[in-house]
C-alpha cells in the first residue's frame, strides 16, 4: 500500500461523498421543519436526469447546475402539495414521489443515455501544486467540493442565525405555537421544502455533472436512502452531517483500500457499515427521551382554527 | 345491511355510499391516466393508442390477466406485512427488507436440499422464510417496545442492510457456476406449484387465505380487539391489563413474517431462483397499497389489481411506444398522488 493509493482512495471519497453532505443538507431542512422526504431518491432522479439533459444541450454545466436545482425545488413542492395542502401521509406521499421520480428521470434522460458532456472545470487545491504531477492530479476539485462545507456552514447559519431559520425549526417542533406567534406554518413548510430540494438537486448535479458525468437510469443507487439515514446519524444537525458523510465516503474509500491492499473483505458488508453505524447511535441516544428529533417530524399540520 | 337496503330504495343508485366510493375511485383513476396522458404528448407519443396497449394486454386477453393477477400476490402479501402491525398503531416501513431476509432464508433452504420431496421442501421454504422476515422485524420491534427508538426509522434503515447482505451471500456462497450474480435455478421441487398453465401460483392463494385469517382475527377474534385496544390507545389497553409490548413485539414480528413469506414466494413461485434486485420495490409498493386502502382487506386486494394492471402494461408501452419500462412508474405515481390527496383520507384515517 502505497502514499499514493491512500491519497487516491482519499481523494475519491471526497467526490462520492460531496453530493451525498449537499443531499443529507437539504433533507435536514426540510425534517428540521418537521417533514420527512422518504421521496429523496426520486427528487435525485429527477434533478440528476434534468441537470445532465440541460448540460448535455447547453454543453453549459453550471447552467446544469441551476437547473437541477430548480428541478429539485420543484419536486419538493409536489411533496409539499401532498402532505401540506392536502394533509396527506408524509411516508406514503414521500414513496409515491420515488416512484413518480423513476419514471420522470428515465423519460427525461431517455435520450441522453451515453451522451458525453463538458464536466465542471476542476481547480487545483491551494498549496498542492507544488507536489509532483501523479500527486497534485489527486487534488484538482471542482466548485461543488469546494463549496460542500461552506454550504454546511451556510444551512447551520441559516437554521440557527436567522429568524427564518428559527421560524422553520419553530414549526417542526410545535406549528401550533408558531402559529401562534404569527408565523404562517405551511408556507415556513414549503419554504423549507424549496430550499431543501435545491439542495438535494444540487448534490444530484454533482453526482451526475461533475462525478459520474453520465447519466444511467436509476443511476443514484440509493443516496436518497443514505442522506436520510444521514440526517439521523447526525441528530438533524447540518455541521454533524460533515461527520456523517464523512463517515459514509469514507466507508467507502476504507473498501477500496482494502481491495487495493488485496485484503479480502466482502464490499456488501462494507457498505452496510453506515447503516449499522446510525443503527447503533440511535440505540446509544435512544436512552435519553432528549435526543434531538424534530417534534413535528412526520405529523400532519392540520391547522389552527 | 338492512340500512344499506332501505337507503337503496329510497334514493337513486348513486347515492349509495359504496357506489359513490366506487365512482370516486374511478374518477381518480380516469383523473390520473389523464395526466400521464398530458405527459405522453408532450413525450410524442399517442395517449390513446398507448392506453389501448395497456388495457389491451392486460385485460384484453386470458394470458395478459393472468399476468396481471401474478403480479399481484407479492403486492398482497406484503401489503398485509404492513396492515398487521398498523392494526396495534405500528408503522413497518421495513418491508422491504424482511422481504430481502426471507427470501434469503427460503433460498438457503432451496439449494441446501435440494434432494428433498417438495412436500417437504415446500413448507420448510415457507418455515425459514417467515422466520427470516420475522428475525429482522424482531430488531425494530423490540427496540420499540421497551421505548428505545421509533419502529419507523429503524426498519427504514435495515431496509437499506438487508439488500447488501443478499448480494454477500450470491456473490459469496450462492452463485451458479455460470453467472456470479444469481443463484442457480431451484430444482422443481422447490417451486410453488402453478396453476391453469398459467404463471399464477400457490403465493395467491396464500395471499388470500392470509387476508381472510387476518380480516377474522380482527374482527372476530378476543387477539383482534385487544390489538384494536392497543392501537387507538396504547396507555388504556396497558391499564386494562392488556400485555402492549408483548403484542408490539409479536404483531411486528408476525408483520415480519408475512413480508419474509413474500420474499420466499417471489423466488420459489415467480423466479424460481435469488438475484440482488429481485424485489422490484415490492416492498415499498405494499406500504402504499396498505395505506392507500387503509390497511382493510378488501381494500388491499382491489388498489393491488389496479397497480397490477398499471405495471404490467409497463410492459406493453415499453415494446410497443419504445419507452423505458420506468416510465409507467409515472401513471403509477400519479394515482397514488389523487388518491392521497382526496379529502378528508386523514380525519377518516384517525377515528
Amino acid at each position: 500500500m502505497t502514499l499514493l493509493s491512500i491519497l487516491g482512495v482519499f481523494s475519491s471519497a471526497i467526490f462520492s461523498g460531496t453530493s451525498l453532505l449537499y443531499t443529507t443538507l437539504g433533507e435536514v431542512i426540510d425534517e428540521r421543519a418537521g417533514i420527512v422526504n422518504l421521496g429523496l431518491e426520486g427528487v435525485l432522479l429527477v434533478s440528476a436526469a434534468s441537470g445532465f439533459a440541460v448540460t448535455s444541450l447547453s454543453s453549459n454545466p453550471y447552467l446544469g447546475i441551476l437547473v437541477s436545482m430548480l428541478a429539485g425545488g420543484l419536486m419538493n413542492m409536489v411533496l409539499g402539495y401532498l402532505v401540506i395542502t392536502r394533509k396527506a401521509n408524509q411516508l406514503a406521499s414521500g414513496l409515491a414521489l420515488m416512484f413518480f421520480g423513476f419514471g420522470l428521470s428515465s423519460l427525461i434522460g431517455k435520450s441522453f443515455v451515453g451522451e458525453k458532456i463538458n464536466s465542471l472545470t476542476r481547480f487545483v487545491f491551494p498549496g498542492t501544486a507544488v507536489l509532483p504531477l501523479k500527486y497534485s492530479s489527486l487534488f484538482k476539485f471542482d466548485l461543488l467540493i469546494y463549496l460542500a462545507i461552506p454550504a454546511a456552514i451556510l444551512v447551520w447559519w441559516l437554521l440557527y442565525r436567522t429568524r427564518w431559520g428559527l421560524g422553520v425549526r419553530a414549526v417542526g417542533e410545535n406549528a401550533d405555537t408558531a402559529y401562534a406567534s404569527g408565523r404562517n406554518p405551511n408556507l415556513v413548510r414549503f419554504q423549507a421544502l424549496f430550499v431543501g430540494g435545491m439542495l438535494a438537486g444540487l448534490g444530484a448535479a454533482h453526482l451526475a455533472i461533475a462525478y459520474a458525468t453520465n447519466w444511467t437510469e436509476g443511476m443514484t443507487a440509493g443516496r436518497g436512502f443514505i442522506a436520510v439515514a444521514l440526517v439521523i446519524f447526525s441528530k438533524w444537525h447540518p455541521l454533524r452531517a460533515i461527520v456523517g458523510a464523512l463517515v459514509f465516503s469514507g466507508a467507502v474509500a476504507f473498501q477500496l483500500l482494502l481491495q487495493s491492499s488485496g485484503v479480502q473483505v466482502s464490499p456488501f458488508l462494507l457498505d452496510t457499515i453506515p447503516y449499522i453505524l446510525t443503527l447503533v447511535v440511535l440505540i446509544a441516544w435512544g436512552g435519553n427521551r432528549r435526543h434531538a428529533a424534530p417534534a413535528m417530524l412526520g405529523r400532519v399540520y392540520q391547522g389552527s382554527e | 345491511m338492512a340500512k344499506i337496503t332501505e337507503a337503496l330504495t329510497r334514493f337513486p343508485l348513486f347515492h349509495h355510499k359504496g357506489w359513490q366510493t366506487a365512482v370516486r375511485y374511478v374518477l381518480m383513476i380516469l383523473f390520473a391516466s389523464l395526466m400521464f396522458g398530458v405527459i405522453l404528448l408532450i413525450a410524442g407519443k399517442d395517449p390513446l393508442a398507448s392506453y389501448k396497449d395497456i388495457l389491451s394486454s392486460t385485460l384484453g386477453s386470458a394470458s395478459g390477466f393472468s399476468e396481471v393477477i401474478v403480479s399481484m400476490i407479492p403486492m398482497l402479501i406484503t401489503a398485509l406485512a404492513v396492515a398487521l402491525p398498523f392494526r396495534v398503531g405500528l408503522i413497518n416501513i421495513g418491508g422491504e427488507g424482511q422481504l430481502f431476509i426471507g427470501a434469503a432464508f427460503a433460498t438457503f433452504a432451496a439449494l441446501t436440499f435440494p434432494n428433498l420431496p417438495g412436500w417437504l421442501l415446500l413448507p420448510l421454504m415457507a418455515l425459514l422464510g417467515m422466520v427470516g422476515g420475522a428475525l429482522w422485524a424482531f430488531i425494530p420491534g423490540y427496540l420499540k417496545s421497551i421505548g428505545l427508538v421509533n419502529e419507523t426509522i429503524t426498519s427504514l434503515l435495515l431496509n437499506s442492510v438487508a439488500p447488501k447482505i443478499i448480494g454477500f451471500l450470491i456473490l459469496g456462497f450462492w452463485h451458479s457456476a455460470r453467472d456470479t450474480v444469481k443463484t442457480p435455478s431451484f430444482v422443481d421441487a422447490a417451486r410453488l406449484p402453478t396453476f391453469f398453465g398459467t404463471r399464477i401460483h400457490l403465493g395467491l392463494v396464500l395471499g388470500l387465505v392470509l387476508l381472510v385469517i387476518f380480516w377474522y382475527v380482527m374482527k372476530y377474534t378476543r387477539w383482534g380487539l385487544e390489538m384494536r385496544a392497543i392501537g387507538s390507545n396504547p396507555q388504556a389497553a396497558r391499564r386494562n391489563g392488556i400485555p402492549v409490548s408483548k403484542y408490539m413485539v409479536v404483531v411486528m414480528c408476525l408483520g415480519g413474517a408475512i413480508a419474509g413469506l413474500a420474499g420466499m414466494v417471489q423466488v420459489s413461485g415467480f423466479y424460481g431462483m435469488l438475484f440482488p434486485n429481485f424485489s422490484m420495490n415490492m416492498g415499498f409498493m405494499g406500504f402504499m397499497i396498505c395505506w392507500l386502502a387503509g390497511a382493510d382487506p378488501l381494500g388491499i386486494i382491489l388498489m393491488a389489481f389496479v397497480v397490477s394492471i398499471i405495471y404490467s402494461g409497463g410492459n406493453l408501452l415499453q415494446l410497443t411506444r419504445g419507452l423505458p419500462y420506468s416510465v409507467i412508474n409515472i401513471l403509477l405515481a400519479f394515482t397514488l398522488f389523487i388518491v392521497l390527496a382526496r379529502p378528508n383520507f386523514s380525519k377518516r384515517k384517525k377515528s
